[in-house]
Formats: C-alpha cells, structure tokens, sequence
C-alpha cells in the first residue's frame, strides 16, 4: 500500500517538490539528484516508519538534507581545490515549507525562470517542459520530431546561461509582470498548439502536450488571475473541446461547419466561456481573451448556419486593431463571407491577397479556392485549390484539397 | 554580479542619444550604487582588431564583425542578478535608437597564489 502511495505521491507531487529543492538548494542539477534522493529515502522508510503527516514537506526536507550533505562531504574531499562553493550562496536559507501555497509559488517561480525571455524562444519551451511538466527529453523529442540530443543540448545550454548570466528563481516585479507573462503565455500556448495540430508526430505523445498546456495554464491563472491567463486557458479548452471531432477515425479532416457539434465536450465549453466572460470584465483586452470570444461564439452556435457571424466579424476587427496581421485578416475575411455572402468575402481577401504577404500562405488559397466554387467560378477556384495543394505539406489537409478539386472537375 | 552593457548604434543614429543624457544616466546609477564604469566609443572605423594566431600578432583595420550597428560604448554595472541588469540597462538612453547587449562578467580562474600577487601593492 506504501508503494503505491509513494507512486501516487511521485506522478502527482515531484514537480512541486523539484521547483522547491531548486530555490532551496539554488542549482537545477543538484535539485533532480536531491529530488531522487528523497524518493528513495521514501521507498526505505515508509514501509517501517509509516506515512509521514505531510510526505511533500517531508520528501523536500529529506532532499535538502541529502544534498547538503553530500556537499558537506564532496568539499572535505577537495579541500585543497580553492574555488568556492557558488550554490552555497545562492542557497535559500529559509526552512522548508509546509504549505501548498509556498509550493505552487515555487512552480511559478520556476515556470518564470523557464520562460525568460534571455533564453532562446526554442530553449524556452524545452525547458518548461523538461523542468516544469516533467517531461523526458525523448518525449520532448519525438513530440518536436527533433533528435533527442538537439533538445539534450537546448536544456543544457539554457541551464548553463540561467547560472552564468544569474536569471533568478523569482516571480517578477509588479511593472516587469506583463511583459513577462506574455513570454509565458506565448511558451504555453506553443505547447499546446504542437499538441494540438495535426502536423506531425505521434498523436498520443501530442495529446500529452495539449493536456500538459492546459495544466500549466490553470496554475497560472490560480496565481496570477490576470485577464490574458484567463484569455488563454479559456482558448486552449475551447479549441480542446473539439479535440474528438476535427478528423475521422483514419484521420482524414473535418472542418469546422461539418464537425459532430453533439460530440463537443460541453464542460469544457462551459468552462471556457465563463473564463472567457471573466477576461472581459475585467476591461483589460488583450488578443487571448478575443481569440476566446471568438472560439466561444462558434463552441455556442447549434450549427454553422446559426453561428452569430456579425459577432465573430466584430470580434475579428477588434483583434485586428490589437495585434495587425494577414492571417487574423484573412479569418476575418472567411467570417465576412460568412455574414454576407462569398461575393464581398473574395473582395475582401483579394485585396488581402494583392498585398503580397499570403502569397505562399496555403490556406488563404484555399479560402480564395472555396469562395471561387459557392460563386460557380469553377476555373478560378480550380487554379486556386491547385495552388493551395502545391503549397500543403500535411497530408490530410492535401487530401482534403485534392477531393474537393476532384470534385469541382467532375462537375 | 558584475555586468558588461554594450551600447550598439547604427551609424545614423550615432548621436541621436545626447552625451549630457548619458552622462546623467550614469551619474543615476553611480548615485544608486550600480555603476562601476563606462565610457563612449569613437565610431567603428577607428576600430582595430587584434588576433594572435600562432604566436603571431595580427593586427586588420576595422572592428570584429561587420554589423549595421556598431559598438557605440559600454557601461560596467552592479546588479543582483539579470533582471535588475536589463532594468538598468533598458534606460541607457540609445537603448531607444540602438540595442544594448548585456553581458554577466566573470572571475579569471586562477590560483590563490597568483590571485594574492596580482592583489599584493
């Protein structure tokens, strides 16, 4: 019973207690020695000496002790090397802690540690997940389909700058908090997204990835409610609520206006749009909690016909005065067909298209393609879905463009 | 933690940071206990590189790399750790025109002997 328990502890605690030995023992490494450490003191003790009342306080304190001694020992046996010990300075020397508020304060500690913005954007990612979700390097690896050593020495670079440039292990200053939370965000949502495309890589590893973002999102925002937090976690559980629907069982796509809208996980929706609602009064916009309107409005419509278009367009030209660019132009130009019709949808994104910068841009092709066919411009939307196609390199969104090409020819 | 502030200008935008401003910005953070020292630079084609290769001393015309911007000056500060580095750094005025690279400064690792006779008067 022990075991299992200590099993339980381990899957449900170990991060916590990691982002706890780091403060208290100021190196990352010495922190996953210590963390093992106090996990097989558990295995030897607990079966004789019983659970402890507080096994998380108990297993940081069995870390520290652990490591501290090893020290202790390692430095009687280099007397003669003269350089000092660094992490004995960095060290916090408060006591260890007992309660779950100092702990999830010490993940965000370490989730902002992980996110700064002076590690590289790819450097950040690996290691929030490796450190902060626990993640192995070669699951990392298999999810970015990127080889296990690339990731290895991406963590290992990050850890040596965090040391030598002396990032520290805090949560940022009230005026440095936005600037900072934004780098966070962005990494989580990056997680999330690889595992929520249908790209590449293993879909149960990609899951994992998707789950793990959503994880991280609600500790945030249990910390720091800050309408954007809220913003994100609310997207990422709308669009997670349609996980089961977006393609069939042999992966072939399914778009929006023919998913199973019966099959979409109605709390999660019901999460999401109430975050979504909270974001909102708070007054504070920012371009998560309108990306979460907008996955609401369409996570609420019965179907794609009674989706309330003229919202979605609305929220759409708020997004686009906050955060400029083609592609949010482009959706914005998919929901005005949508509103009005395909007519003023191609006018709208021809004059997108004549700007230059969706020219290699696949899917605005294939709106070009589909608005061509519901305007029975057959020859037009052909040599668009030919472009689309040529510009696809997943294979079943390239399936999907080559059969309603199919289509269009046999007509 | 000691660390190394380098001030990075295109040529065009050399003096668009007025040495008075600079100078005040220094003199805050002396006044703060940060600054240790820092100086402005003549513009790059002043500059010359110096390599040993093979115990063979060359010596080019120009600066290390060929970058639009050009190492403008530097300041040496005091700071707890990074983050109050970038805070310092973030006001060195051409840190508007041009970027300010922040680098941590270390100790050479050298013996005790030979840190004390480098102390030694």
């Amino acid at each position: 019973m022990v075991a299992s328990e200590i099993d339980r502890i381990y899957r449900q605690d170990s991060r916590r207690i990691f982002a706890t030995l780091i403060r208290l023992l100021g190196d990352f490494e010495r922190a996953e020695e210590a963390l093992h450490e106090a996990f097989r003191a558990a295995v030897e003790k607990w079966p004789t000496e019983g659970l402890p009342q507080n096994p998380v306080a108990w297993l940081v304190s069995a870390g520290r002790f652990k490591s501290i001694d090893k020290q202790r020992r390692e430095q009687r046996f280099e007397h003669l090397e003269d350089r000092p010990d660094v992490s004995e300075a960095l060290a916090d020397q408060a006591p260890a802690p007992d309660d779950v508020e100092e702990l999830e304060d010490d993940r965000l500690r370490l989730v902002f540690t992980c996110c700064h913005p002076a590690l590289a954007p790819d450097a950040q990612v690996a290691l929030t997940l490796r450190e902060v979700c626990g993640l192995a390097t070669e699951e990392i690896a298999a999810a970015y389909l990127t080889p296990a050593p690339t990731i290895a020495q991406r963590i290992v670079r990050a850890k040596a700058k965090i040391r030598d440039a002396n990032i520290p292990y805090q949560v940022p200053s009230r005026d440095e908090l936005p600037e900072r939370l934004e780098s966070v965000l962005r990494v989580v949502y990056l997680v999330f997204n690889e595992g929520y495309s249908a790209s590449s890589g293993d879909s149960a590893t990609r899951a994992d990835l998707s789950g793990e973002a959503i994880r991280l999102a609600r500790l945030i925002v249990e910390l720091i409610p800050e309408p954007e937090a809220q913003g994100l976690l609310a997207l990422m559980l709308l669009h997670e609520s349609r996980r089961e629907t977006r393609a069939t069982p042999d992966g072939e796509l399914i778009l929006l206006d023919e998913q199973d809208r019966s099959r979409w996980n109605r709390a999660l929706i019901a999460e999401g749009a109430t975050l979504t609602r909270a974001a909102f009064e708070s007054q504070r916009l920012g371009p998560y909690s309108i990306q979460a309107a907008i996955a609401a409005v369409h996570a609420e419509a019965p179907s794609a016909a009674d989706t309330d278009w003229r919202e979605i367009v609305g929220l759409y030209d708020l997004l686009l005065r906050l955060t400029p660019s083609p592609v949010i132009a482009l959706n914005r130009a998919v929901a005005i067909t949508m509103r009005d019709g395909p007519e003023a949808g191609l006018t709208v994104l021809d004059a997108l298209l004549a700007e230059g910068e969706l020219d290699n841009y696949q899917l605005a092709h294939a709106a070009r393609a589909d608005f061509c066919r519901r305007l029975g411009r057959d020859s037009e939307a052909r040599e668009a879905y030919r472009r689309a196609i040529e510009l696809t390199s997943q294979a079943p969104a390239r399936r999907f463009l080559e059969k309603r090409l199919a289509a269009l020819s046999k007509s | 933690m000691k660390y190394l502030c380098l001030v990075y200008l295109s040529p065009e935008e050399w003096t668009s940071a007025p040495d008075e401003a600079c100078m005040a910005c220094g003199n805050e953070m002396r006044a703060s206990g940060h600054f240790i020292t820092g100086t402005p630079l003549h513009p790059t084609h002043t500059a010359t590189t110096v390599r040993v290769r093979n115990g063979r001393v060359t010596v080019t015309d120009g600066p290390f790399a060929e970058t639009k911007e050009q190492l403008a000056g530097f300041y040496l500060i005091e700071a707890r750790d990074l983050n109050e580095a970038i805070q310092l750094a973030s006001k060195i005025p051409p840190a508007k025109f041009g970027s300010i690279e922040v680098r941590p400064t270390r100790e050479l690792q050298v013996s005790t002997q030979q840190a004390a006779a480098a102390a030694a008067p």
